[in-house]
Order: structure tokens, then C-alpha cells, then sequence
């Protein structure tokens, strides 16, 4: 009779919090304790340095994302809580990849699939290469799929997503 | 002018209108505690264990509705604390909880007696939060008791280093309250209580389920007078217990595990259910898919967080239950419901609580002479968890004199004798009656001492029956009997053979006679329940004599099962009788 969605699905949340020691932890430690898992978590001070905005990105079914909301809401820390899962807004992730031990001709590669896929060669040694890309979680994904496919020895850090409303463009 | 911390904070205290603290000391606060020492109209007093100290302050909130105050030392004295929060948190009262800590300077030092208290209750606390800057001390002890006090109240810590206290700085206190994160709701969306109101109207075997929000938000008079007009026939939780007179002719019983057959089966067979202050516990609700299968479900909560949680429901409300029942009484003509409250009396004909009782004392029987004893006196009951705990709320005649404490949410065993301690400490002109098991008395027994030095005359009456009966009963039903861990009265020799003591022979340490003699108060043993009025009247009038907490001790056989009961996750049709 009373039937809901279980399908899960990536969703997203901003939240303005109280820039105070302990924020970070009492909002990562609410979301363990209730087994809610957090796929990605970004904070930094904001234009007013006494708020904090978070991106969460996480993966859900209705109503436990319902339910994840109305806890965080719950939390006195948290001053406001947008669901921008189908707002229009940019959303961006700064991603490091270093490559180690490749020839003058995997260089050549390197930088080919660097310019398509928009990210930058910001440190050079004799047979490395570190990468920048600042893009959408997937385009990064994409990216790390198929420089781990060419190469073994490799280094990748992950910034996190984060993320803002959109003025007028609606793409991410 | 400028003052220290420590003596701002008794300015604060007294603000807040606080006239209890419950404070245990230690190295971080001794400080505090000399400001407070012979501080005019603040009563201090000294549990002898902290988790006694903080049951005992839940108690006093409970019964007075009143914000109960904690202060411990850092460390250990912290860390005792946090049971307490816990079972507060869970059943919503409000407490504040101040911890000396070590000062800032040797935070994360390893130092003596610190702990991350802040992060060890982060997770069973409404709020926590340590006070860094000496400036920000008289604002956030100001906060501590808002978010205690309104919305869904629950405990607060607030963690003091002791250089902050000590720091001379302002003097003032703020009159006024604002947290931009924390708005707690005061009204009622009219829209939704009327397309609920609309389904009332058409419901033909409509129910109340009341829970703790109704008593925490002191709505039992509107309550009764809503039921009477619209002739519901209403069923509690174990914390709505109370909430209406339980002779009301259309109260029938608790809902749940060990609730009656009449109130499972209300929900099992009515077509509409409103729920009030009731988080739809899994004690209550057993298994979800069949839980109210007929019934549309209206959900009055003060939390929005509680509602569509457990159960998905109709119609959610978000309101305090005082104001929804008195929109409700205001928005509604009254109603009738003859056939199906006949339906439901029959029912209950059919089906009355009885314990079957062949050997021991019957603990109905102990309910009932309570019932007779304390007919036309008020008086607090408070109870621990377990067996006695279900046979109080089976049995125990509860109305507004009547008032019933207890750990409904957490099930915190060593509740009931410090509940009754804080509970009489608020409420001296009440009778106190605690009611135990003989496991959960001894794991606070020590505040007898709390007891008798603040001149308590607490009826203790403790229900022994050698073992841990609430889990006996689960390894009688689920474990062939095998009773792992749960028999008190069993001895192991030194080679470490099990020599079971039984029933019957009375081996059984502590001695609860000589327990309380050593406490200079008296004990008493009931074995037939011939003796229980006029040994129950005795140890009364004992304890009113010398203002003492008494012990009577009620020999109860372990096989005496508590029933009905639905087993954890199972439905209405799986109940046992």
C-alpha cells in the first residue's frame, strides 16, 4: 500500500555550516553513525569567514536521502542545506595525476590526451609527467580510466567535488 | 569589572533559574565548585557515581520539567556521563551536562585525566560544544539551555578548560537567544492538520497512538478532553504511558512488544491511526510490512526527522503535541464511535493482562498493592529496565497524580534508584517509588548513600528473582533454556566448576536486607503476597519516619514470564499469550 523508490541514485548536497572546530567531524560522524556513505566531502570558508560550505556528494535511495537531509538539518551547526542534485549548478573537481617511467613516445600520448580531455601538464622530470584537470566528477573518472589503462605507475590525488548555483547556464 | 569564568558561571546558573545542580568533583572543576560553594538559593548535591549523578538529574527533569544540570570533572568524571546522555537523548530530556577539561594548552597532550569528551557524546547528544574563548562563555552556557529546553529537548555538553575558566572578562549575560542553525518549530501547517481532521472524519475504526511527546509536552488534560469529544479509543508507548488515566474507559493499554493483545490488535484492525509524539520505535511497531495494515497513518511529531522514518505515513505533521491537540479541539465537532469501541471492549474481555503465578510472589499482585497504597497520594514511580519494568507498565494505575519515569528509549539498566533520587530531590512533596529488578538495582545501588544523606524516604521495592529475567525470558522461548550469563545466583568454584544456587536457596549476594541496614535505613523480604500490603505500609511509614530510602525485596520466581508478547521483528499474528 504505502510503497516507496529503492533505487539509489548520486545525489548531491550544499550545506552552510558554522566555521567551528568540530563541524567537519560532527557532520562526517552523524553520517557514519547512521551508516550513510559519503562518496565525496569538500568544506571551505566562505565569503562571511564564520560559514563553512560543504559539497556532499553521496549515493542514495528516496527515502534515506530524505532522511539524510532532514538529520543534517537536525544538526545545530547547520545553518542551511541546499539539494542542488537537480539544480543547475557548476560543479568541479581539481584532480592530480603523476605518470612515472614513460618514454619519449608515452609523453607524445600524454599530452595528446591531455589537451582532448582539457587538463593541463603543470610539472615535467625526464620520464614523468603530472597533470592537472579541473572537471566533472565523470570527465575525471574517464580521464583516470584510461591513463591507468596505458600506464602502471602512477600517483592520483582527488580534490573532492565542489560546487556552486549557476547565474544562467544550465550545464554542468 | 571584570570576573573569572568560574564566577560568571553561577551568575549564569542563577539566570537560568537553576536550583539544582547534580556535581561530582575532580581536579578540573574544584575551582568552579568553590564559587558555587554556599552559593545562596543552589542546591548541591553528590551523587556517588557519575552515571548515578546524571540518572539522578534525568529523574529531576522528568519529574519537574525542569532542565536538569550535571557538572563532573574532565576525564573519567566526563566519561561516566555518557550513558546518561544517551538514554536522555533518546528519550528527549533535558539536561545540560557541564565537564571540566584540562586546560587548552595540554589538549591533545595526553594529559591527565583529558578526554575528548566533545567527540566521545558528538553522536548521542541534541549538542556539544566546547567553550575556547572566555568571551564566548556566557553565550554559549545561554545557548546550552535553549537548545536543551525548546523544540525536541534533549541533553547538552559543554565542555569547560580550565583556563578559560579561570580568565577574568566580561560580566554580563545575555537575556536574548538566536542560533542561526537552529529554529525550533512553534506552529502548525493548519493545511495539513485539516486534511487530516478530513480523514478523521470518515474514518469508522479511527485509533490515538500516543507516545512521550505528549507527557514531555504536558498535554494529558487536552489529550483526555480530545479523546472524550471525539470517543477514540486511545493506545501509548511505553514513554506515552500516563499520558491519559489508564482507567479512562477508552484506554486500553500499551501497544507493542509487551503491550496488551487489545492495543496490538486496535492497530492490527483500525482504518485510521493518529499518531502523537510517537517515533515508531521497532518495540512498537514489531514488523513494519505488516504494522497497521489497514490504517491510513496521521504522524504528529515535533521532529520532522521522525516522521516517514520508520513508517511511511499519510499524513506528516510537524508540531509540539500540546498545540496540535488543542488545534485539533478547536477544529473538530465531537464524534461517536459506539460500535467499534463495543468491538474493543469485548476484545479486552476476552483478553485482560493476568500473570498466571503458581510459585513466588505475583508481580501483578505487587502492581496492585502499589495501586491500593498509593491510591490518593502523589506519587512518582520510577522504574529500571527489564521485567519489572513491563509488569509497572502493565499494572501500575498511572493518572495525573500518578506519574510513571522510566528509560524507554535506551533501556539503560541502574536507572530507577537515581531517577528517584532526582526525581524526590525536585518533587519533595511527592511520594517516590522506585521499582527494580534485582540486576539493574545493583548497577547503581551505590546512591542509596545519595539517598539517605539528602533525607529520601524512597520505597525501593526490587522484584528478585535471581536472574536477568527480561533475557531468561528470551532464552526460555528462543535457547531451549540454555541461560547464558543471565542466573546472578550462580557460583563457580575456584577450579572453576558451576555450582548453581537456584531459586530456592537463598545464597543470593547481596543480601538487599543487610544492603540497606548498612545503609542505616531498613530492608524487607516478601515471599507470599499475603504479606506485601502491610510489609509495603511498613517500610513506608519506616522510610517517612526517618526520611530514608527503604528496600523491600519481593522473591518473584524466575520462571514467571511477562506476556503477551510479540517477539522482536515479528507481527500482530505472532503474538504469544
Amino acid at each position: 500500500m504505502r510503497e516507496v523508490s529503492n533505487i539509489k541514485k548520486k545525489r548531491w548536497v550544499s550545506l552552510y555550516v558554522e566555521n567551528r572546530i568540530g563541524v567537519m567531524a560532527r557532520i562526517a560522524s552523524m553520517m557514519a553513525g547512521k551508516s550513510y556513505n559519503i562518496d565525496s566531502i569538500t568544506v571551505g570558508k566562505t565569503e562571511d569567514p564564520t560559514v563553512s560550505r560543504m559539497t556532499i556528494g553521496l549515493s542514495s535511495d528516496d527515502p534515506t536521502f530524505e532522511q539524510i537531509k532532514k538529520q543534517l538539518n537536525r544538526c545545530v551547526e547547520v545553518i542551511k542545506l541546499n539539494d542542488i542534485t537537480d539544480a543547475p549548478t557548476h560543479m568541479k573537481e581539481i584532480l592530480f595525476f603523476k605518470i612515472h617511467d614513460c618514454s619519449e613516445f608515452e609523453k607524445g600520448e600524454i599530452f595528446r590526451i591531455a589537451t582532448v580531455f582539457g587538463a593541463k601538464a603543470i610539472d615535467y622530470g625526464i620520464d614523468s609527467v603530472l597533470l592537472e584537470c579541473v572537471a566533472t566528477e565523470g570527465k575525471n573518472n574517464d580521464l583516470i580510466k584510461l591513463l591507468m589503462e596505458k600506464f602502471k605507475k602512477v600517483e592520483v590525488v582527488r580534490g573532492g567535488i565542489v560546487a556552486i548555483e549557476s547565474i544562467s547556464m544550465t550545464d554542468r | 569589572m571584570k570576573i573569572s569564568g568560574n564566577k560568571l558561571f553561577v551568575t549564569a546558573l542563577k539566570k537560568e533559574g537553576v536550583d539544582t545542580v547534580f556535581g561530582y568533583p575532580g581536579g578540573m572543576v574544584v575551582n568552579l565548585l568553590d564559587e558555587l560553594y554556599n552559593a545562596p538559593g543552589i542546591n548541591m548535591v553528590l551523587p556517588r557515581h557519575e552515571q548515578g549523578l546524571i540518572h539522578a538529574a534525568d529523574g529531576y527533569a522528568r519529574a519537574t520539567g525542569k532542565v536538569g544540570v550535571c557538572l563532573v570533572t574532565s576525564g573519567p568524571g566526563a566519561t561516566n556521563l555518557v550513558t546518561g546522555i544517551a538514554n536522555a537523548n533518546y528519550d528527549s530530556i533535558p539536561l545540560v551536562c557541564f565537564t571540566g577539561q584540562v586546560p587548552e594548552y595540554l589538549i591533545g597532550n595526553d594529559a591527565f585525566q583529558e578526554v575528548d569528551i566533545v567527540g566521545i557524546t558528538r553522536n548521542v547528544a541534541k549538542f556539544v560544544i566546547m567553550v575556547r574563548d572566555r568571551e564566548m562563555l556566557a553565550q554559549r552556557i545561554k545557548e546550552a539551555f535553549y537548545i536543551a529546553r525548546s523544540g525536541k529537548p534533549g541533553p547538552v555538553l559543554v565542555d569547560l578548560p580550565a583556563d578559560v575558566m579561570a580568565e577574568l572578562g566580561s560580566t554580563s549575560y545575555p537575556t536574548e537567544v538566536t542560533i542561526r542553525g537552529y529554529k525550533p518549530n512553534t506552529s502548525i501547517h493548519i493545511g495539513q492538520l485539516k486534511k487530516a481532521l478530513t480523514l478523521l472524519k470518515r474514518a469508522k475504526k479511527p485509533m490515538f497512538l500516543i507516545g512521550g511527546g505528549v507527557n514531555i509536552a504536558g498535554a494529558q488534560a487536552e489529550l483526555t478532553e480530545l479523546v472524550e469529544k471525539l470517543e477514540i479509543p486511545v493506545v501509548t508507548s511505553v514513554m506515552g504511558r500516563g499520558a491519559i488515566a489508564t482507567d479512562h474507559r477508552l484506554y486500553f493499554g500499551n501497544i507493542g512488544m509487551h503491550g496488551c493483545f487489545t492495543a496490538n490488535r486496535i492497530a492490527n484492525e483500525c482504518d485510521l491511526m493518529v499518531s502523537i509524539g510517537c517515533r515508531f520505535n521497532d518495540r512498537v511497531t514489531g514488523r513494519i510490512a505488516t504494522f497497521a495494515p489497514n490504517a491510513k497513518i496521521i504522524h504528529i511529531d515535533i521532529e520532522s526527522a521522525a516522521i516517514s522514518r520508520n513508517i511511511i505515513v499519510d499524513i506528516p505533521i510537524v508540531s509540539d503535541a500540546k498545540l496540535a491537540i488543542t488545534k485539533m479541539l478547536e477544529l473538530t465537532k465531537p464524534m461517536k464511535h459506539e460500535k467499534w469501541v463495543a468491538d474493543i471492549v469485548k476484545w479486552q474481555e476476552k483478553y485482560p493482562l493476568s500473570v498466571d503465578c503458581t510459585s513466588g510472589v505475583n508481580p501483578q499482585k505487587i502492581m496492585e498493592t502499589l495501586n491500593e497504597i498509593y491510591a490518593d497520594k502523589d506519587t512518582i514511580f520510577t522504574s529500571d529496565v527489564g521485567q519489572h519494568q513491563m509488569w509497572a507498565n502493565q499494572y501500575l494505575r498511572l493518572d495525573d497524580r500518578h506519574r510513571l519515569i522510566q528509560s524507554g528509549g535506551l533501556g539503560t539498566m541502574g536507572f530507577g534508584l537515581p531517577s528517584a533520587v532526582g526525581a524526590q530531590i525536585g518533587c519533595r512533596e511527592k511520594e517516590v517509588v522506585s521499582i527494580n529488578g534485582d540486576g539493574g538495582f545493583q548497577m547503581n545501588m551505590q546512591e542509596l548513600a545519595t539517598g539517605v544523606v539528602e533525607s529520601l524516604p524512597l520505597v525501593n521495592v526490587i522484584l528478585n528473582n535471581t536472574f536477568l529475567g527480561m533475557v531468561r525470558q528470551m532464552q526460555t522461548q528462543f535457547h531451549k533454556g540454555r541461560f547464558a550469563l543471565t542466573n546472578l545466583n550462580c557460583y563457580k568454584s575456584e577450579t572453576g566448576e558451576v555450582i548453581d544456587k537456584g531459586f530456592e536457596e537463598m545464597e543470593y549476594v547481596p543480601n538487599f536486607v543487610k544492603v540497606a541496614e548498612s545503609y542505616n535505613s531498613k530492608g524487607y523480604r516478601v515471599t507470599k503476597d499475603e504479606d506485601l500490603k502491610s510489609t509495603i505500609e511498613e517500610a513506608r511509614a519506616y522510610a517517612m519516619e526517618h526520611k530514608r530510602p527503604v528496600i523491600v525485596e519481593c522473591m518473584v520466581s524466575p520462571d514467571q514470564l511477562v506476556m503477551p508478547w510479540i517477539p522482536g521483528g515479528k507481527s500482530f499474528d505472532d503474538i504469544l499469550l
